[in-house]
């Protein structure tokens, strides 16, 4: 029986979040009282690295690691930044991880302060999340009074306090150069890596990032031991990944499942198989950032490296399924879009390279792509991954690389027999009135918003395809199946 | 009320654990019926604010002890709202797309006699939970 594994989401939708009582029942701050009176920044930070936890937010950095370098940097002020700018659509693990257990990020925020010698703690999140930034308040007013944070926590001598601060919502912003900026108050735009936040971040102080998610694992593995969380997982990727499992399937939901689980087991066990009985086309994970798995991807292992080898990453876990009926050049036309929308417009070969993408993707779902523009695809997505500076760029063509991979034959479909198979490219397709079955009873004429269908009562009609809009109102009011697509 | 150190917050933690599972507990002086709401944004979305006002009247205007709390996510987005309800010395029971008329039954079907009612969540998977 495949299995789910709660380590993240250990405590949502068993406690009561605006109650710091019921966290602290279920061991909550634990693990920071024990690592200020038991343990070194060294050791702490070595049962992390030790752990195997690698970052969450989809790069898959060793978090261990993330934490030794900040420490090592000499300064008089250090920061703790919570990366929860989450902005993949279709994803919302981070926000239910804010909205269901915020007390469990705030420790870890702790615990990373006292490791890397940060003193100031800041949460990044989306105005856009309301309920998320209204429960964190009430936690970090809570956690005050307690004593978790504000000065001398736990009577060890420590110091530690954590504000908000808001985004806009912009999706660059999940970049952390891009974030630091915000915070600072200054434009949302990356910068060159290195230097790396965790050298110069934050006002040009080390600042350490980590996502949500990540912080949320840190608790757990400091009370149960970094042996047992790396006895979980596959060999290079240990503990659990939340999932938002969404799109064409049966149980939409959220989901926290062992490294190594297959698409499979989640798609049709936990997710409970696909909506209406339809076939499974592709999976998408990563967000703009990652690709489509396929059928012949269903039995790998889930974790970081075989997404990367199957051409897609496991980016910050948002999971949607798509089905016969969806366009797999719409697909990535939506997400190209999305890309274009959101690019910071800093650098040139994302800000002009992505628009040009979008221009070939849109020329060939109108039914106007040549075999050429496959081609041109092809090599402006590699020039585009080599030369962006940042994430966003370097990661945004990899939709289009993905699909033209694994469905050529749609693609070729598109430009060759002008034809969408899903039935999505509305350029692609015709209403027709077959004369056999019209029996001229004039109701499609009156509902055509276009007075596209003309003809004599009790005779057939005909569409003028020049006039259609393929609105489809013809095709839904016709009683004698008259109507068909070509 | 500040905690000033380990122990004092070992003492807490092992009090209100305690009084957590009195509270689950059979044959305990505090145990009582206990029904949580999932109340984070797609559970709100999908009306469980509405759901939570209700159990809370209803169960006091009929009378019926209960601990009426608000929770996060259980994971179960495409059921909201969904309810869980613990009746002392048994196994928690979900139920999902529940409506006021759903909660009546939920009420006066499960929660006083104790009948299985429809809309339970099967759970075919196995889910291990830690803390």
């Amino acid at each position: 029986m495949t299995s789910q594994i709660r380590i993240a989401l250990r405590n949502c939708g068993i406690i009561d979040p605006e109650q710091i009582e019921d966290y602290i029942a279920r061991d909550g701050y634990i693990a920071l009282a024990k690592v200020l009176t038991e343990l070194s920044p060294e050791t702490t930070i070595d049962i992390i690295k030790k752990s195997g936890l690698r970052g969450r937010g989809g790069g898959g950095f060793s978090t261990g690691l993330k934490w030794e370098i900040t420490r090592k940097v000499q300064a008089a002020q250090k920061y703790v930044v919570c990366n929860a700018d989450e902005g993949d659509p279709g994803a919302f693990m981070d926000r239910s991880i804010l909205e269901g257990d915020p007390h469990s990020v705030l420790e870890a925020m702790a615990i990373n302060g006292y490791c890397t010698g940060g003193s100031k703690g800041l949460v990044y999140i989306r105005a856009e999340y309301p309920l998320a930034v209204e429960r964190l308040k009430i936690a970090i007013k809570q956690a005050k009074e307690y004593g978790f944070l504000g000065e001398n926590i736990l009577g060890a001598g420590f110091n530690f306090d954590i504000e908000i601060r808001f985004g806009a919502g912009a999706f660059v912003c999940g970049e952390e150069t891009a974030l630091i900026h915000s915070m600072e108050g200054l434009r949302g735009e990356p910068t060159v890596k290195p230097p790396f936040p965790s050298e110069e971040g934050y006002l040009r102080k080390p600042t350490n990032v980590n996502n949500v998610e990540t912080y949320a694992n840190i608790p757990v593995i400091l009370n149960k031991g970094w042996e047992w969380f790396s006895s979980i997982g596959t060999e290079k990727s240990k503990g659990t990944k939340v999932f938002a499992l969404a799109g064409k399937i049966n149980k939409v939901g959220l989901i926290e499942i062992p490294m190594g689980t297959t698409l499979r087991e989640v798609i049709y066990e936990i997710g409970g198989g696909i909506q209406n009985g339809k076939e499974f086309k592709a999976a998408q994970t990563g967000g703009p950032s990652g690709g489509c798995l396929t059928k012949r991807h269903l039995d790998i292992p889930i974790d970081y490296d075989n997404l990367i080898a199957a051409g897609s990453m496991m980016g910050s876990g948002g999971l949607i399924v798509m089905d016969e009926d969806d366009c797999m050049v719409s697909i990535a036309k939506f997400y190209l879009k999305f890309t274009v929308e959101e690019s910071c417009g800093k650098c040139s070969p994302c800000r002009i390279g992505n628009k040009r993408l979008l221009e070939l993707l849109e020329k060939i779902v109108q039914g106007n792509g040549t075999m050429e523009d496959l081609d041109k695809l092809r090599n402006l997505s590699t020039v585009i991954k080599d030369t962006s500076l940042c994430g966003l760029g370097q990661s945004s063509p990899n939709p289009v690389l993905s699909t033209i991979e694994n469905f050529y034959d749609e693609y070729s479909e598109h430009i060759n027999k002008k034809k969408c198979r899903s039935g999505v490219c509305k350029a692609l397709m015709q209403y027709l009135i077959i004369p056999d079955n019209c029996i001229g009873c004039t109701l499609c004429a009156r509902n055509c918003p276009v007075n596209a269908i003309t003809g004599e009562r009790k005779q057939a009609h005909l569409i003028d395809q020049e006039k259609c809009i393929k609105c489809g109102a013809c095709m839904e009011k016709c009683k004698f199946n008259a109507i068909i697509i070509n | 009320m500040k905690i000033r150190s380990k122990e004092e917050l070992n003492k807490l933690r092992d009090v209100l654990k305690a009084k957590a599972a009195g509270l689950a507990q059979k044959d305990n002086s505090s145990s009582i019926i206990q029904v949580k709401v999932t109340m984070s944004t797609c559970g709100i979305a999908s009306g469980s604010r509405p759901i939570f006002d209700f159990f809370k009247e209803e169960l006091a205007k009929r009378n019926i002890p209960a601990k009426v709390s608000q929770s996060g996510c259980m994971g179960f987005c495409y059921a909201e709202p969904t309810v869980e309800i613990t009746i002392p010395g048994e196994n928690p029971v979900i139920f999902g797309f529940v409506t006021n008329k759903k909660a009546d039954e939920i009420i006066e079907r499960f929660i006083r006699k104790g009948e299985l009612v429809e809309g339970i969540i099967p759970q075919d998977y196995e889910t291990v939970i830690f803390n």
